[in-house]
């Protein structure tokens, strides 16, 4: 036990600890507008509202926790960063793109005027962005898992820069991914939603996201088998895999169980509680590498006094950060009933 | 275009874009709170009007800023992958402290903007102050990561790897006090400029409006001082590339002998290929006494490094020469307008002032993209001064003109949208101040 909490085996935890902040908040601000581009129905239009007030204050302090994530490897594992940014270039970059459409275009449409048909068009490119993101940054994930970074044994274009996650198994992730997002913004919409007509819309959603969850994992389950065999053994021989499956299921289970009774509040913990440990899965199958199949926690890892700097340096803000996140959403999201303030 | 060229063009339009919404999300907060603050001690509702105003323009801008800001981070990685290998574990550490700094920023911008009949009013100030803060914390931190990449420290080269890496020590790098000082007057300068230009301008067509005057006032009060000061960190920072980088300094000056008792060139015209600055004004032993504060100093020049560590000379020595001059004329103006407010003068009886400040209204941000074209190009041909080639760092993969343009294009897209909703939103939505004042007061509407 004592050799697993190593310096950097803690600072990779911290990483997929700050990865499923990013996740759990971000990710549902993404789905927020997978909904927003999916709304339908004689409700569509409060469908919209809704979900654009639950995303306003928030969605810049959520993204937040991308920055850290990508801050912590470059600056604990820099070999491993170096990798991923040349192999992923183009993934990263498509991302990046859907990034910046998705909050330019979400702060567009609410900061125009009621005057013209341009929030309209702000409105599409937010949702759009919304729902793209996600796939390629599943993709990324995907191909993390899958050993195709780097890529040393293909030199040209094709070989160094696309096949490595242009692969069903990367893509399956990303599809993942993005149903894991709109899985859990569905369930938080329906805590959040005050009437009970608009609460139904989203449990219905909810329940179908859910479903898009379980079809989208089994494929990626089967794919894996295949293309990132070492994830995939990692996730069905650890002496971890079968109790992490078992709790997954309990929590998948009760999520749409929840969902069914309509206790939005329990369906809300469960979801996020499946969600992260999907996430968790995902990591632990890559242990002891950090880029499998090749670089491992250890070797990537920063000079020691430059992780110990950091641990002190979360540590620190931690302290600022926690409380100032636990205001910010005891102010938006504590009083569900009282009027918005616009 | 090579490769190396499409990468390093990228990294500029990046930080290019970036830098102005940086240096608003700085300056803009402070703005705001200072309104709100003088709203809540005087009941006064133009200030409250100014608060509301201001706090969207953030909003857009810090939206924006967040985004390209992001974009930014993982191009140290997509576009310079070996820079970031080499240095990632050296200067993550103010990086990490600005992700706090700016997960702050955000979380209370939040607060700011959404909560204004959420919380108390004491609780909402403090918000914004909180807002302030974080954002200029969030900048110096960023600005020591790049003064580390002039004046390396922290650590020791060996067998061209950095080794015996201190973090600590890497931030306390020779650069990181002047550049961070000068940026963060930058930032209050541009931003309290452009602000007090519009009005200033507003004001010359319409005097009575004293919606105007106040956004004029406060304007003034944020970038008035950082533009006064501005020259005196400019100073400091100079001395410190005199010291540290003397072939940047070269090539700020387009100095190309080395001589003692060296001139100040004003303009002209550095040649590369003849070795000479035509058609500069020279003020004797200017640059010796500027640069080392001694009239007889030694200034080394170009002539005194290998050929191929030289900088391309000309474009940091216009850019120099753009930021001083600029510069020079907002420090004066602010020198004039501080002198009359001290005596609690009525601004709009000084006609040739108001005029002033309108001209000096983008010169903040022409200022802030030249003096960044001194640094990051000066610093060339090294990623980390040097240690690092830029042309080393860069990425293997092909085909860079593509992402180069693609951003680009996108970005200009952005600037464009940005323009017209700070148009739209900012400085023509009618709201209660101005409907209270006469029609004629009105800012100009278009049909």
């Amino acid at each position: 036990m004592i050799d697993l909490f190593t310096l950097p085996n803690v600072l990779a935890g911290l990483i997929v600890v700050a990865l499923n902040g990013y996740v759990l908040l971000g990710g549902a601000d993404f789905g927020g507008g997978v909904w927003d581009l999916l709304a339908s129905g004689p409700r569509r239009d409060s469908q919209r509202a809704l979900i654009a007030e639950a995303i306003g204050p928030i969605w810049e302090a959520n993204h937040v926790w991308l920055i850290i994530v990508i801050v912590l490897l470059f600056t604990c594992f820099p070999p491993a960063f170096a990798a991923l940014s040349i192999t992923l270039h183009i993934p990263l970059t498509l991302m990046l793109i859907g990034i910046v459409l998705r909050g330019s275009a979400f702060t567009f449409r609410a900061h125009h005027g009621e005057d013209s048909t341009m929030p309209l068009y702000w409105g599409h490119i937010f949702a759009i962005a919304s729902a793209v993101t996600p796939v390629f940054l599943g993709i990324c994930l995907g191909a993390v898992a899958s050993g195709a970074v780097p890529r040393t044994d293909r030199t040209d274009f094709y070989g160094g820069f696309i096949a490595p996650w242009l692969t069903p198994f990367c893509l399956a992730v990303g599809a993942l991914t993005l149903t894991l997002f709109a899985f859990l913004a569905a369930v938080y919409l329906t805590v959040e939603a005050r009437d009970i007509a608009l609460q139904g819309d989203f449990r219905r959603r909810a329940l179908a996201a859910a479903v898009a969850v379980l079809v989208a994992a089994g494929i990626t389950l089967a794919v894996a088998m295949r293309s990132a065999p070492l994830v995939a053994r990692g996730l069905t021989a650890s002496v971890w895999a079968l109790p992490l499956h078992v709790v997954t299921g309990l929590a998948a289970l009760g999520a749409i169980g929840a969902l069914w009774v309509r206790r939005y509040r329990v369906a809300r913990l469960a979801a996020a509680a499946q969600v992260s440990l999907i996430l968790w899965g995902w990591a632990l199958g890559h242990y002891p590498y950090l880029v499998p199949p090749t670089v491992t926690i250890a070797e990537a890892a920063a000079p020691p006094l430059t992780l110990t700097l950091v641990l002190w340096a979360l540590a620190g803000g931690a302290l600022v950060l926690f409380p100032s996140l636990a205001y910010l959403f005891r102010v938006f999201k504590g009083q569900p009933d009282r009027k918005d303030p616009a | 275009m090579t490769d190396l060229l499409a990468a390093r063009s990228q990294m500029a339009v990046s930080l290019g874009f970036h830098i102005i919404f940086a240096v608003v999300g700085i300056g803009m907060p402070l703005l705001m709170v200072v309104a709100e603050w003088r709203w809540r001690r005087s009941g006064d509702g133009i200030y409250l009007d100014l608060a509301h105003r201001w706090a969207k323009g953030t909003a857009i801008l810090f939206a924006v800023g967040a985004v390209s800001g992001t974009v930014l981070s993982f191009e140290l990685g997509l576009l310079w992958p070996g820079f970031m290998a080499h240095a990632g574990a050296i200067i993550g550490m103010p990086f990490s402290l600005e992700g706090f700094a700016f997960f702050t920023e955000a979380i209370f911008l939040g607060i700011y903007l959404y909560g204004w009949d959420r919380i108390s009013p004491r609780a909402h100030l403090t918000a914004g102050v909180l807002v302030a803060l974080s954002g200029a914390l969030s900048g110096i931190f960023v600005v020591i990561a790049n003064a580390w990449m002039n004046t390396p420290a922290g650590f020791d080269l060996v067998n061209g790897r950095l080794v015996n890496i201190d973090p600590l020590a890497a931030m306390r790098n020779p650069a990181a006090f002047s550049q961070t000082l000068h940026m963060t007057l930058a930032a209050y300068a541009s931003t309290g400029f452009v602000v007090a230009g519009i009005h200033a301008l507003a004001l010359l067509r319409d005097q009575r409006n004293a919606f105007h005057r106040r956004a004029l006032a406060v304007a003034l009060l944020v970038g008035a001082p950082a533009a006064l000061l501005q020259p005196l960190s400019g100073d400091l920072s100079a001395r410190v590339v005199a010291r540290w980088q003397p072939v940047k300094l070269a090539a700020m000056e387009g100095q190309f002998k080395t001589e003692r008792g060296a001139p100040l060139r004003i303009g002209g015209w550095p040649d590369e290929a003849a070795g000479q600055t035509r058609y500069a004004l020279e003020i004797p032993k200017g640059l010796s006494l500027l640069a080392f504060h001694d009239p007889g100093a030694e200034v080394k020049g170009l002539e005194a490094f290998p050929r191929e560590d030289w900088p391309p000379v000309a474009p940091v020595h216009i850019a120099f020469q753009i930021m001083v001059g600029l510069g020079s004329f907002m420090a004066l103006v602010a020198g004039w307008a501080l002198a009359l407010m001290v005596r609690r003068r009525d601004l709009r009886a000084h006609r040739w002032l108001l005029r002033a400040i309108g001209v000096a209204a983008p010169m903040g941000f022409i200022c802030t993209e030249a003096g960044w074209i001194v640094t990051e190009v000066g610093r060339q041909p090294w990623v980390i001064h040097g240690v690092l080639r830029t042309a080393d760092a860069v990425t293997p993969m092909p085909g860079l003109v593509i992402p180069f343009l693609t951003f680009t294009v996108l970005y200009c897209f952005l600037g464009v949208i940005v323009a017209w909703l700070l148009y739209l939103q900012v400085l023509r939505s009618p709201t209660h101040a101005e409907e209270e004042m006469p029609v004629s007061a009105r800012p100009r509407e278009l049909g």
